[in-house]
C-alpha cells in the first residue's frame, strides 16, 4: 500500500539518522550494546535470585542453612528436606486435590470463556457493553470480602468442605479475565479470513472451526496458563472453605507448614519448591505452543 | 450452533434467513449465557448477601442463629467515624499508588530494554520473568520471609557486606514504614512479569516507520517515547494500570502470610482490616460494611480507567 517513493524515503531517512546518531553519541556501537545486554542480564539475575535462593536452600543440610555467612551453593548436597516435606501428613492428598480442582476448573473455563469471547468479539448486540462492564466490574470485588456469603451459599447447597464448591467459585473468579483475554485474540483474527472460506464453500460454522479456531490456539494456551496460575495459587478461599486437611489444596498445606512448625526453612523451601513445580512444568510444556503470543491478545482493545 | 450447522444447504434462502436471525439476534446471547450463568450464579447471591450483611448487626450468635439484627446504616456510621478506618484507607491508597507507579515504571523500562538487547539476552530475561510469574504467591511470600529473616536472612547479610549500614539482626517488620517498604518490594517484584510481558507485546506492535519518521523530524529518544510510543500503547497502559490498581488495592496474601497471619494494626490495609473484623473479632456485619466501602472506593479510583478501557473495546 505504501508508495515506493515513501518507502525509499523512510529508508534513506533511517540511514541518515543512524549516522547522525552515531556521530552525536560518540560511543562505539559495540559498547552500547554491551551495556544494554549487561543490564538485561542484571535484571534477570535480580528477578531470579529469590527463586534461586529457595531452590538452593531446599538442597542444603540444616547446618548450612542457619549460618551467619550464607553459603551461595548447596555444597554438601542433600535431599533430606524434600523427604521431610513429602513425609508430612496430607501432602499427597492435597497434591491430588489441587490437580483435580485446577484440571476440572480449567476444562470448563476454557469452553465457557471461548464461547463468550467469540460472542463479544464477533457480534454486536444489545447488552454487549453491559456484559463487558460486568466482566471488568466483577474483578474489582475483593474475594476475601465474599467469604462469609460464599460460605452461606455453599452451606445451603451442601458443598462446604467439598471440592465442587471450590471449583465453581474458582470458575467464576477466573472467567472474567479469561474472557477478556480470549476476546482480544479472537478480535485480532480478521473476519475476512472466515468470509473467504465461506465463499469457497464452507458453512459459517465450519469456516469458524477450520479457520478461526486453529488461529486462536495460542490465545487458548495463554488463557489456560493464566487460569492454571490463578487457581493453583489461590489461598484464602480454599483456606476457609475446605476445613478438613485431606480436602485442602497445596497452598493451604504450604501455609499451614509455616504456622504449625515455625520457621524450619529447609523443609519449608523444599515444600515451596514442590508447590511451585507443577506451574512451571505446565508453563514449560505449553510454551512452545505460545509462539510469542503470550499476552498479545490480552490488551488488544 | 448445532442448528446452524444442521441447516441444509439445499435451501439457501431460508437457511440464509435463519442464519441471519440466529447470528444477528439470539446467537451471541447463547454464546455468553454459560459465562453469565456461572458468574452470576456464583457471585450474585454473595454480593447481595454482602450488602445485606453490611446493614445488620451480625456477630457469632447471629451466625449460629442464621438471623441478624437490622441496624440500617448504623455500621456505616460506626466505620466512617472510626479513626482507624481513615488511617487504613489512607494507607491502602498510598500503598496501592506506590506499588502501581513502581510496577508500571519498572516494567516499561524493562520492556524497552528488551527491544535493545540481543536475542539471547532477551530470551534469558523473558524466561526469568516467566519463572517469577509462574511461582505461586504463597511460595514467593515464604521465600521473601526467609530472605528477610532477621537472624539468618541473606538480605541483611548482603546489605551489611555492601557497607550500606549495620543490618545484623535487623528486624524489618519492627518499623511499619520499613515493613511496608518490604511489602511494596514483594508486590512489585511479583507484578513486574505480567506487566512487562504485556507492555513488551504492545511495543512490538508499534510500527518502526513511525519512530523513524519522528527521528527524521528531530525527535529525541524521550520525545519519540512520549509522542509516538506512549499514545500507541495507551490501551495497554490503561488495562494494565486498571488491573494493577484492583489487585494491589485488594492485597491480602502477601501481608497476611509475611506477618505470620497476625499483622499488627500498623499493617492493616483495607482487605486485612475487613478480614480481621469478620474473622478476628466475629463482627461479620462490620466486616461486610468495610468490604462494601472498599468496592466503592475502588470504583471511584478506577472509574476513569474502566470507562476508557470499555470505550477502546467498543471502538475496535
Amino acid at each position: 500500500m505504501i508508495a515506493p517513493g515513501t518507502a525509499q524515503g523512510v529508508q534513506a531517512g533511517r540511514a541518515r539518522t543512524a549516522t547522525e546518531a552515531a556521530a552525536r553519541v560518540m560511543v562505539p556501537r559495540g559498547l552500547k550494546q554491551l551495556v544494554y545486554d549487561a543490564t538485561g542480564i542484571g535484571v534477570a539475575a535480580v528477578m531470579l535470585f529469590p527463586i534461586y535462593w529457595m531452590i538452593i536452600t531446599a538442597f542444603k543440610p540444616g547446618r548450612d542453612i542457619l549460618t551467619l555467612q550464607p553459603k551461595w551453593f548447596p555444597a554438601p548436597f542433600t535431599l533430606d528436606n524434600f523427604k521431610d516435606a513429602i513425609a508430612r501428613p496430607f501432602f499427597l492428598d492435597d497434591v491430588r486435590n489441587s490437580l483435580v480442582i485446577v484440571g476440572v476448573m480449567l476444562a470448563l473455563a476454557l469452553v465457557i470463556a471461548f464461547l463468550a469471547a467469540v460472542g463479544t468479539a464477533r457480534f454486536g448486540f444489545r447488552g454487549r457493553t453491559a456484559f463487558l462492564v460486568m466482566i471488568i466490574g466483577v474483578q474489582m470485588v475483593p474475594l476475601n470480602a465474599l467469604i462469609i456469603p460464599l460460605y452461606m451459599l455453599l452451606d445451603s447447597a451442601g458443598q462446604v468442605d467439598a471440592l465442587p464448591g471450590v471449583i465453581a467459585i474458582y470458575l467464576a473468579v477466573v472467567l472474567p479475565f479469561m474472557i477478556w483475554t480470549l476476546r482480544g485474540f479472537v478480535a485480532n483474527i480478521p473476519v475476512e479470513l472466515e468470509e473467504a472460506a465461506m465463499i469457497d464453500g464452507c458453512t459459517r460454522t465450519s469456516a469458524f472451526f477450520r479457520i478461526t479456531f486453529p488461529l486462536v490456539g495460542p490465545g487458548l494456551v495463554a488463557t489456560a496458563i493464566f487460569g492454571f496460575i490463578q487457581a493453583w495459587n489461590e489461598y484464602i478461599i480454599a483456606y476457609v472453605l475446605l476445613s478438613s486437611p485431606h480436602n485442602q489444596t497445596l497452598t493451604v498445606w504450604l501455609a499451614s507448614f509455616t504456622t504449625n512448625h515455625g520457621p524450619e526453612w529447609g523443609p519449608l523451601m523444599a515444600a515451596a519448591t514442590l508447590t511451585g513445580l507443577p506451574v512451571v512444568a505446565f508453563f514449560l510444556i505449553l510454551q512452545r505452543y505460545l509462539a510469542g503470543g503470550l499476552t498479545a491478545g490480552a490488551v488488544k482493545g | 450452533m448445532a442448528t446452524a450447522a444442521a441447516a441444509p444447504d439445499l435451501e439457501p434462502a431460508s437457511s440464509f434467513l435463519r442464519r441471519r436471525w440466529l447470528s444477528g439476534q439470539l446467537f451471541p446471547y447463547a454464546l455468553i449465557t454459560p459465562s453469565v450463568a456461572v458468574i452470576a450464579g456464583v457471585l450474585a447471591f454473595p454480593l447481595g448477601m454482602l450488602v445485606w450483611l453490611s446493614l445488620q448487626h451480625y456477630g457469632l450468635r447471629e451466625l449460629i442463629a442464621h438471623q441478624g439484627e437490622w441496624v440500617g446504616l448504623g455500621n456505616y456510621q460506626a466505620i466512617l467515624a472510626d479513626p482507624l478506618f481513615r488511617q487504613v484507607i489512607f494507607r491502602s491508597l498510598a500503598f496501592t499508588f506506590t506499588c502501581v507507579a513502581l510496577t508500571i515504571l519498572l516494567s516499561t523500562l524493562i520492556a524497552l530494554l528488551l527491544l535493545k538487547v540481543r536475542r539471547a539476552v532477551s530470551v534469558v530475561v523473558m524466561s526469568a520473568l516467566v519463572f517469577v510469574w509462574a511461582t505461586p504467591v504463597i511460595v514467593t511470600v515464604d521465600i521473601w520471609q526467609w530472605m528477610f529473616d532477621y537472624e539468618f536472612g541473606v538480605i541483611n547479610y548482603l546489605l551489611t557486606q555492601l557497607h550500606l549500614g549495620n543490618f545484623i539482626h535487623h528486624n524489618w517488620f519492627d518499623n511499619p514504614v520499613q515493613g511496608l517498604g518490604v511489602l511494596v518490594l514483594v508486590v512489585v517484584w511479583g507484578a513486574i512479569p505480567f506487566v512487562t510481558i504485556t507492555v513488551f507485546a504492545g511495543l512490538l506492535q508499534v510500527p518502526g516507520e513511525l519512530l523513524d519518521a519522528a527521528e527524521v523530524d528531530g525527535a529525541g529518544p524521550w520525545q519519540r517515547f512520549r509522542f509516538v510510543t506512549a499514545p500507541m500503547l495507551k490501551p495497554i497502559f490503561l488495562i494494565v494500570t486498571c488491573l494493577s490498581t484492583i489487585w494491589d488495592f485488594g492485597v491480602f496474601n502477601q501481608i497476611y502470610v509475611l506477618l505470620n497471619q497476625r499483622p499488627s494494626a500498623d499493617y492493616y490495609t483495607i482487605a486485612i482490616y475487613s478480614y480481621r473484623e469478620s474473622f478476628g473479632v466475629s463482627q461479620y456485619g462490620l466486616g461486610a460494611t468495610i468490604a462494601v466501602l472498599m468496592v466503592l472506593v475502588l470504583i471511584v479510583v478506577t472509574l476513569f480507567y474502566v470507562r476508557e478501557t470499555v470505550r477502546q473495546a467498543e471502538i475496535a
